[in-house]
C-alpha cells in the first residue's frame, strides 16, 4: 500500500512537471516565433508593427548608401511590385549585394522604415534565400492578376 | 575506369548489404549457426568494397578527374590537395559515402570486439546493421550516385570556400563517427527486442559502444561550433541553426542514453526505455543526416535539391523509425520494465535526467520542425530564433545540471535524504555565497552570471566531495566512476565559458581609417591598413591590427578579405587571438573610402572554455569505455569459447 502511495506520488510529481515544462516551451514558441512578409504584404499594411518579423526580397539596384560611420547602411528590399527603405547597423554579410536575394529581421519603425537587427548572410553566391525566392514569386503572381478582371482574383490569395 | 571501378564496388556492396541483412537475421531466429556465420564474412567484405568506392572517389579528385560530375562541382584544378581530398565528402554524394563507408567501420568493429557475445546476438546485431547500409547504398546507387559522368569540363567550379578549411578535414568524419555510432546501440536495441532477452549484461555490452559514440558526437559537434566562430566571421559559436539542432538532438537523446543504460547494468530497471532511446537516438541522427544532407535547410551543408531524393528519404525514415517503434510496440512487454525503486534514489534522479533531456530534445525538435511543416503546407514562412531555444534551455537545463552534481553522491534503490544533505549543505552553502560575490569582480553584476557560476561550482564542488569519498575507501581505480565525473567537471567548465561570453562579450563594428586607432576591454586596436594578397584559388586583402596593453605591443592580427577566383564569391577569413581567459576576435568588413575598412572587433572572454569542456565530457566518455569489467566480461566468455 505504502509503495503503492509512493508510485501515485511519483506520478503525480512527473506529470506536474511536464505539464509545467510544456507551457513553458509552447508559451516560449508563442512568443518567439518570427514570421515572414514580403514588402507587398507591407506595403500593405500587413506586418505587425510591434513586433519583430522578417522581410525578404532583392537589394534594389543603385539602392545601398552608406553613412559616414562606415557601418550604418541603407537601402531598399523589392520584390518587384512594392519596395520598403531598410536600414542597418552593423556589418554586412559577404554576399550582401545589390540585385541579390537577401534576408532580413528587425520591425518597423513610426515612418516606413524598416529597421533591421540582422541581414542574413547566405552561404552561396547563386543561392536564393527561400524566403526572398517566394517574395518574388507572390509579386509576380500578383503582377499576372491584374490583368484579369479585379473582382475574378484578389492579389492576396495567390499563395 | 577508376571511377567505373568504384561504382562497380558499389553495387558489390549493395548486394553483399543484403546478403548481411538477411541470412543472419534469418539464421539466428531459426536458430542456423551456417546462416548466422555469414554475418562477419559479410560485413567485413562490404566495408572492404564501400573502402574501395571512396578511393576510387578520392583518387578521381586527386587526379582532376573533371570528367566526374561530382568533381567537377566541387573541385577545381587550383584547389589544393588536401582541400581535394577533403571534397571527397564535401558533397551530397561524397558525404553518403563516406556515412555508409563509417558505418562498416563500425560494422567490422563489432566484428572484432564482439567474441564474448552470444552468436545469435552478434547476428542480429550485424544484421540490422546491414539493413541500415543496404538502405544508404540503395539510396545513393538510386539518386546520389557519386561516380556519375558526363563529357569531361574545361575545369571545375571549386568548393566552397567555407569548406576549404582545416575543419574540414576533420569535423564531418569525427561527426559522422558519432552519428553512426548511434547504430550500434540501435542494433543492439533491436537485437534485443528479437530475442526478447535484455539483461545486465546486454546493458554492459552496449554501453561502451554508446558511449564511444556519444563521445565522437561531443568532439564532432565542438569542432562544428569552433569552426563556425573562427570561419564565419560573426563570431558566434552556436546560432541555434537548424543544421546545428539537428546534430545536438541525437546528441541529447544519446546523453539521456547513456545514463539510462547505467540504471539497466546496474540495477535491471529502464529496459524498454533504454531500448527507446536508443530507437530515438539513431532516428534522430538518420533525421539529422537527411534534414541536413537533403537540401530541405539552407545552410552550407546543403546541396542542390531533387525531389526524388526527398522523396526515397522519407520513405527510408519512415521505414526505418516506422519499423523499430512497431516492433517496440508488439515486444517491449517482453524486455520488461525491470526492477523496483524509492521515490527518492539514483534511479529516480536518473529518471527526471532522462525527462529533462527528452523534453529539450523535443523542443528542439519543435522549434526545427514546425517551420518546416509550415513551409511544406503552404501556411506561411516563419522562422524560429534563438530567444525561443534561449528560453527554453535555460530553465531546463539548471535543474538538469544540479542533479548532475547530487546524482553521482546518491544511492541506488534508496536515498537516505537527511544524510545526503548533510553531506552537501558546505558546499552548496559556499557555491551560493561564491556564485553570488564573483561577479562582482567583473564590470557589472548579472544574476545569470551568478547562476551559471553556480551550477559550475556546484558540480565542481561535488565532484570533489566524490572523489575524495571514493579515496577514503578501499576501491581501487575506476575509468568508469572517473571518466564520469571528468564528463560532469567538462560540463562545468562550457557552462562557464558559455555564461561568460554570452553576458560579458564586447563587440564593435566600426569605420576605421589608416592609422587609427581603438580601445576595447584594455586592449588597443590600430588599423595599419591592407596589403593585396594571392591564394593558390583566391585574391584577397590582408589586413593588419596591431594590437597593444598598456601601451605595450601585444599582438598583431591579420584578417582577411578574400575573392575565389573560380567561383567569385567574397569570404572572411577572421583573426583571433585565442587566450584562455578571453579571445580577440578580429574580422574586416568592406572597403570604405581612402583606404578605410568597416573593420569588427570583439572581445570574447572564457569562450575557448566552450570547447574545452567539450572536449573534456568527450574524454570522460573514451576514458569510461576502458573500465576494466567490459573487458573482463570479454576474458570470461573469450575463456569458454
Amino acid at each position: 500500500m505504502k509503495s503503492r502511495h509512493k508510485k501515485l506520488i511519483l506520478i503525480g510529481v512527473v506529470v506536474l512537471a511536464l505539464g509545467a515544462v510544456a507551457a513553458l516551451v509552447l508559451n516560449a514558441f508563442q512568443s518567439n516565433l518570427v514570421f515572414f512578409f514580403s514588402p507587398t504584404q507591407i506595403a500593405n499594411g500587413e506586418a505587425p508593427l510591434e513586433r519583430a518579423f522578417r522581410i525578404g526580397g532583392l537589394v534594389e539596384d543603385g539602392s545601398l548608401r552608406r553613412e559616414p560611420d562606415g557601418v550604418t547602411a541603407h537601402f531598399r528590399i523589392t520584390d518587384t511590385a512594392k519596395t520598403i527603405p531598410v536600414t542597418y547597423k552593423g556589418l554586412l554579410p559577404d554576399l550582401f549585394k545589390e540585385g541579390k536575394g537577401v534576408v532580413a529581421e528587425g520591425r518597423m519603425n513610426g515612418n516606413g522604415v524598416f529597421v533591421a537587427e540582422q541581414v542574413l548572410a547566405k552561404h552561396d553566391e547563386n543561392y536564393m534565400p527561400p524566403e526572398a525566392a517566394s517574395a518574388l514569386e507572390q509579386a509576380q503572381k500578383a503582377q499576372q492578376t491584374l490583368v484579369v478582371p479585379p473582382d475574378s482574383a484578389s492579389p492576396q490569395e495567390g499563395k | 575506369m577508376i571511377p567505373e571501378l568504384g561504382h562497380f564496388a558499389l553495387i558489390l556492396a549493395l548486394l553483399i548489404a543484403l546478403v548481411q541483412g538477411v541470412l543472419p537475421l534469418v539464421g539466428a531466429a531459426r536458430n542456423n549457426q551456417a546462416w548466422m556465420a555469414v554475418a562477419r564474412p559479410a560485413a567485413r567484405a562490404q566495408f572492404l568494397l564501400v573502402a574501395i568506392a571512396f578511393c576510387a572517389l578520392a583518387y578521381s579528385f586527386l587526379t582532376h578527374d573533371f570528367s566526374v560530375v561530382n568533381v567537377t562541382r566541387n573541385s577545381h584544378s587550383r584547389l589544393p590537395e588536401i582541400y581535394r581530398f577533403t571534397a571527397t565528402w564535401g558533397s551530397h554524394e561524397g558525404s553518403m559515402l563516406l556515412w555508409t563507408l563509417i558505418l562498416g567501420l563500425w560494422t567490422v568493429a563489432v566484428t572484432l570486439f564482439s567474441r564474448h557475445l552470444p552468436d545469435d546476438m552478434v547476428a542480429r546485431v550485424i544484421g540490422v546493421m546491414g539493413l541500415v547500409s543496404f538502405g544508404f547504398l540503395l539510396f545513393m546507387l538510386a539518386t546520389s550516385n557519386p561516380f556519375l559522368r558526363m563529357p569531361m569540363a574545361m575545369d571545375g567550379s571549386d568548393l566552397n570556400p567555407l569548406l576549404q578549411d582545416p575543419g574540414m578535414v576533420v569535423h564531418p568524419p569525427i561527426l559522422y563517427m558519432g552519428y553512426v555510432g548511434f547504430s550500434v546501440a540501435f542494433a543492439f536495441a533491436i537485437a534485443a527486442l528479437l530475442s526478447g532477452k535484455l539483461d545486465a549484461s546486454w546493458a554492459r555490452w552496449s554501453r561502451p559502444w554508446t558511449t564511444s559514440a556519444w563521445a565522437f558526437l561531443t568532439i564532432g559537434i565542438m569542432m562544428g561550433s569552433w569552426w563556425a566562430y573562427y570561419e564565419l566571421g560573426w563570431g558566434g559559436w552556436w546560432f541555434w541553426d537548424p543544421v546545428e539542432n539537428a546534430s545536438l538532438m541525437p546528441w541529447l537523446v544519446g546523453t539521456a542514453l547513456i545514463h539510462s543504460l547505467a540504471v539497466t547494468e546496474k540495477r535491471g530497471s529502464f529496459k524498454a526505455w533504454t531500448v527507446f532511446l536508443a530507437i530515438g537516438a539513431f532516428s534522430l541522427s538518420l533525421l539529422g543526416t537527411f534534414l541536413v544532407r537533403s537540401g530541405v535547410l539552407s545552410s552550407v551543408h546543403s546541396f542542390a535539391t531533387d525531389p526524388t531524393r526527398g522523396l526515397f528519404i522519407l520513405m527510408f525514415l519512415a521505414a526505418v523509425i516506422g519499423s523499430s517503434l512497431l516492433l517496440f510496440a508488439m515486444r517491449a512487454s517482453k524486455v520488461g520494465l525491470g526492477g523496483r525503486f524509492a521515490l527518492v534514489s539514483r534511479e529516480s534522479f536518473l529518471m527526471v535526467n532522462n525527462i529533462l533531456l527528452l523534453t529539450a530534445t523535443a523542443s528542439v525538435l519543435l522549434g526545427t520542425l514546425y517551420p518546416l511543416f509550415l513551409d511544406a503546407l503552404g501556411l506561411g514562412k516563419i522562422s524560429v530564433g534563438p530567444p525561443y531555444f534561449n528560453s527554453v534551455f535555460i530553465p531546463l537545463v539548471t535543474p538538469l545540471i544540479f542533479l548532475a552534481g547530487v546524482g553521482p553522491l546518491t544511492r541506488w534503490k534508496q536515498v537516505n535524504v537527511p544524510e545526503l544533505a548533510h553531506r552537501l549543505k558546505w558546499g552548496f552553502g559556499a557555491s551560493v555565497v561564491v556564485a553570488l560575490l564573483l561577479p562582482f569582480t567583473q564590470e557589472k553584476w548579472l544574476p545569470m552570471v551568478s547562476l551559471g557560476i553556480l551550477l559550475a561550482l556546484w558540480i565542481a564542488v561535488t565532484v570533489a566531495i566524490s572523489v575524495r569519498a571514493r579515496l577514503r575507501t578501499t576501491a581501487g581505480w575506476s575509468a568508469n566512476f572517473y571518466g564520469m565525473h571528468l564528463a560532469h567537471l567538462g560540463v562545468a567548465v562550457t557552462v562557464i565559458g558559455v555564461t561568460m561570453v554570452s553576458s560579458y562579450q564586447t563587440e564593435r563594428n566600426m569605420r576605421m581609417a589608416v592609422g587609427e586607432t581603438v580601445t576595447v576591454q584594455g586592449y588597443t586596436f590600430r588599423f595599419d591598413g591592407v596589403v593585396d594578397v594571392t591564394g593558390p584559388n583566391y585574391t584577397g586583402s590582408r589586413g593588419t591590427l596591431e594590437v597593444s596593453q598598456n601601451g605595450k605591443p601585444f599582438t598583431t592580427l591579420h584578417p582577411e578579405k578574400r575573392i575565389y577566383v573560380a567561383s567569385g564569391m567574397p569570404f572572411t577569413e577572421s583573426a583571433i587571438d585565442y587566450g584562455f581567459t578571453r579571445d580577440l576576435y578580429t574580422a574586416l568588413g568592406e572597403r570604405l573610402d581612402d583606404g578605410a575598412w568597416s573593420v569588427r572587433l570583439f572581445h570574447k572572454p572564457f569562450v575557448v572554455w566552450i570547447w574545452i569542456g567539450s572536449v573534456l565530457m568527450a574524454l570522460g566518455g573514451f576514458m569510461a569505455i576502458t573500465d576494466r569489467r567490459y573487458r573482463a566480461a570479454r576474458k570470461l566468455k573469450g575463456g569458454e569459447a
